[in-house]
């Protein structure tokens, strides 16, 4: 068995590339939708987490896992990235459980939020998938490994848009030990698979002393099922290459020298990581959803609100951060680039762009 | 406290302490170089030496700088007590020992961190649990590290930038560490600017 995708695009989903020739943009629409980050004209690490419930249809608040026109081609693009290097997705023995619990979590949430597309029908264990974008009719018994061509975390997160790690909860802390991770803010799963939450974070500047981290694992480890949370991280990634792995670095580093001011409202995305947490009912472990949107500064600043704040927000971040981010080489470029959207008027409180 | 002293880092950095005697069914040591020193340290604070040295088994080979204790290891009469060359040829024994042990055993390591690593990894797999183990660094600081692009691990690392010995990329040692793999994270340092490399530093002796 393998997983072959027979792409129905219709009229919304896009043919579109994340390398090479990098086709990818956002439509009106996904720009007028895309999560901006910032909900003040500055930013410093915090404990940003709120309920993940549906919010403003339309937006990427509205579903449990937004699917938008970029998800046939992110689809493609994951299979790409596994077949080049299949240490992107990894399960420790004991998450196979987990993986399952994901599996439900996402079918029975897509088949229920996205009834034209998805579809789940079950006879006891006997289930039937059927994913019209990506062509896919799949029969299998729930909960038995042998009647799916991958393990059940790798079968749906090749089918689902964004990351996806799954943490077991053991010891007072969480461990990652297995993960789905091709669209990564350039860290490395191989490396850091069979890590505590301590652990993984280790390396993030200023965040620790804090306490942000010991806040956000005590918070998590109360994480109830049926009430998942979510929160914003964020980057910049230039092409809109969604594979930013430190296992390539050496291919995709060079572009950061690539910039000039004529080019850089094309090439320069800023990338918003919409992540939430899940707590798992059989496993008990957390799934943890990293959905990265990659969006042009020059598709930005046609909202008049986030060009003003963009600058500003980069202008005056803390160069630790702008350095751990991997901007700090292009910040200057960015600013004097973002400066020609700031007037200086003053901003909206919040996030949406002003009616 | 640790014997030696390293300069402050994040936190997947591993810290160590002095190894402390416990009551336990069985003792496995396993030390290499200046390990030694602490594993004659730790004998000295047991109250009944005898008893513990009846039930223990001591696996050593010789630090990466050099240094060679094997004889007064040798002397501490434990009821087991192997010298192996190199670390690679004493893995073997060690998951055997190591598969064998039964709940209750007490587990020492003692010497660099690569031995330390190594040995902390092949008991992890068992399942065995983590309190069983302690920890201390004594002798060279060289280290194990992972070129986190070919995969391949470079040991003894000594200089900060290095060239991986498997790929050949120049790499630089990020203190990130990772316990499954027993080793540190090496990262390209000219990935941005190609051939921009600064000059080798030692850093880890």
């Amino acid at each position: 068995m393998s997983l072959d995708f027979k792409p129905a695009r219709g009229d919304f989903f896009k043919d579109e590339t994340f390398r090479d020739d990098f086709t990818f943009k956002n439509s009106p629409a996904a720009i007028r939708r895309f999560p901006f980050p910032f909900d003040r004209d500055e930013y410093m690490y915090s404990v940003n987490m709120e309920p993940h419930v549906s919010t403003r249809p339309g937006s990427v608040f509205e579903h449990t896992f937004d699917v938008d026109e970029h998800y046939v081609a992110e689809m493609i693009d994951r299979a790409k990235v596994l077949a080049e290097d299949p240490l992107r997705c990894q399960s420790l023995p004991h998450m196979t459980l987990a993986g399952w619990d994901l599996l439900e979590l996402i079918m029975e949430s897509n088949a229920r939020e996205y009834p034209q597309w998805f579809s789940l029908t079950k006879n006891g264990n006997q289930w039937h998938w059927i994913n019209r974008p990506l062509g896919i009719d799949q029969k299998f018994t729930f909960l038995d490994e042998s009647t799916l061509p991958y393990g059940p975390m790798e079968y749906i997160t090749r089918q689902t848009q964004g990351d996806f790690s799954l943490q077991d909860e053991r010891d007072g802390s969480l461990w990652m030990d297995a993960g789905m991770i091709t669209t990564q803010a350039d860290w490395s799963l191989d490396f850091d698979v069979g890590m505590n939450f301590m652990e993984w974070h280790a390396p993030v500047p200023l965040a620790h002393e804090k306490m942000v981290f010991d806040r956000a694992l005590k918070f998590l480890l109360k994480l109830q099922q049926g009430s998942p949370v979510r929160r914003f991280n964020w980057t910049m990634t230039v092409n809109p290459l969604l594979d930013t792995a430190p296992e390539t670095y050496p291919k995709w580093g060079p572009t950061k020298t690539s910039l000039t001011q004529e080019n850089l409202g094309h090439k320069q995305h800023l990338r918003v990581e919409l992540q939430a947490l899940f707590r798992l009912p059989r496993s008990n472990a957390i799934a943890f959803s990293i959905r990265a949107y990659l969006g042009k500064f020059e598709e930005l600043v046609t909202v008049p609100k986030w060009g003003r704040r963009l600058h500003r927000v980069i202008r005056d971040i803390h160069p630790d951060i702008a350095a751990y981010k991997g901007f700090w080489r292009n910040q200057p470029a960015m600013v004097e680039w973002l400066a020609k959207y700031d007037d200086g008027a003053p901003t909206s409180p919040g996030v949406w762009p002003d009616a | 406290m640790s014997k030696t002293n390293f300069p402050p880092s994040i936190k997947t950095r591993p810290v160590y302490a002095e190894l402390e005697p416990r009551p336990g069914t069985a003792h496995v040591i396993i030390a290499d170089g200046e390990g030694a020193e602490a594993v004659a340290h730790l004998l000295a604070k047991v109250p009944d030496r005898a008893l513990m040295l009846a039930r223990t088994h001591i696996l050593y080979t010789p630090g990466p700088n050099g240094t060679d204790q094997w004889a007064a290891v040798l002397a501490f009469g434990a009821a087991q007590a192997y010298c192996a060359p190199t670390i690679p040829a004493m893995l073997p024994r060690m998951a055997k020992v190591v598969a064998e042990a039964h709940m209750g055993t007490q587990f020492y390591l003692a010497g660099t961190e690569g031995l330390i690593g190594q040995a902390e990894r092949e008991i992890m797999m068992t399942g065995l649990p983590f309190a069983a183990i302690q920890k201390e660094h004594r002798g060279s600081t060289v280290r194990r590290v992972q070129c986190v692009h070919c995969k391949g691990i470079t040991e003894n690392v000594a200089t900060d930038p290095f060239k991986c010995s498997h790929c050949g990329l120049n790499l630089f040692v990020r203190d990130h560490y990772s316990r499954r793999i027993a080793a540190f994270q090496g990262v390209n340092i000219d990935a941005e600017d190609p051939g921009l490399v600064p000059a080798a530093v030692e850093k880890f002796k």
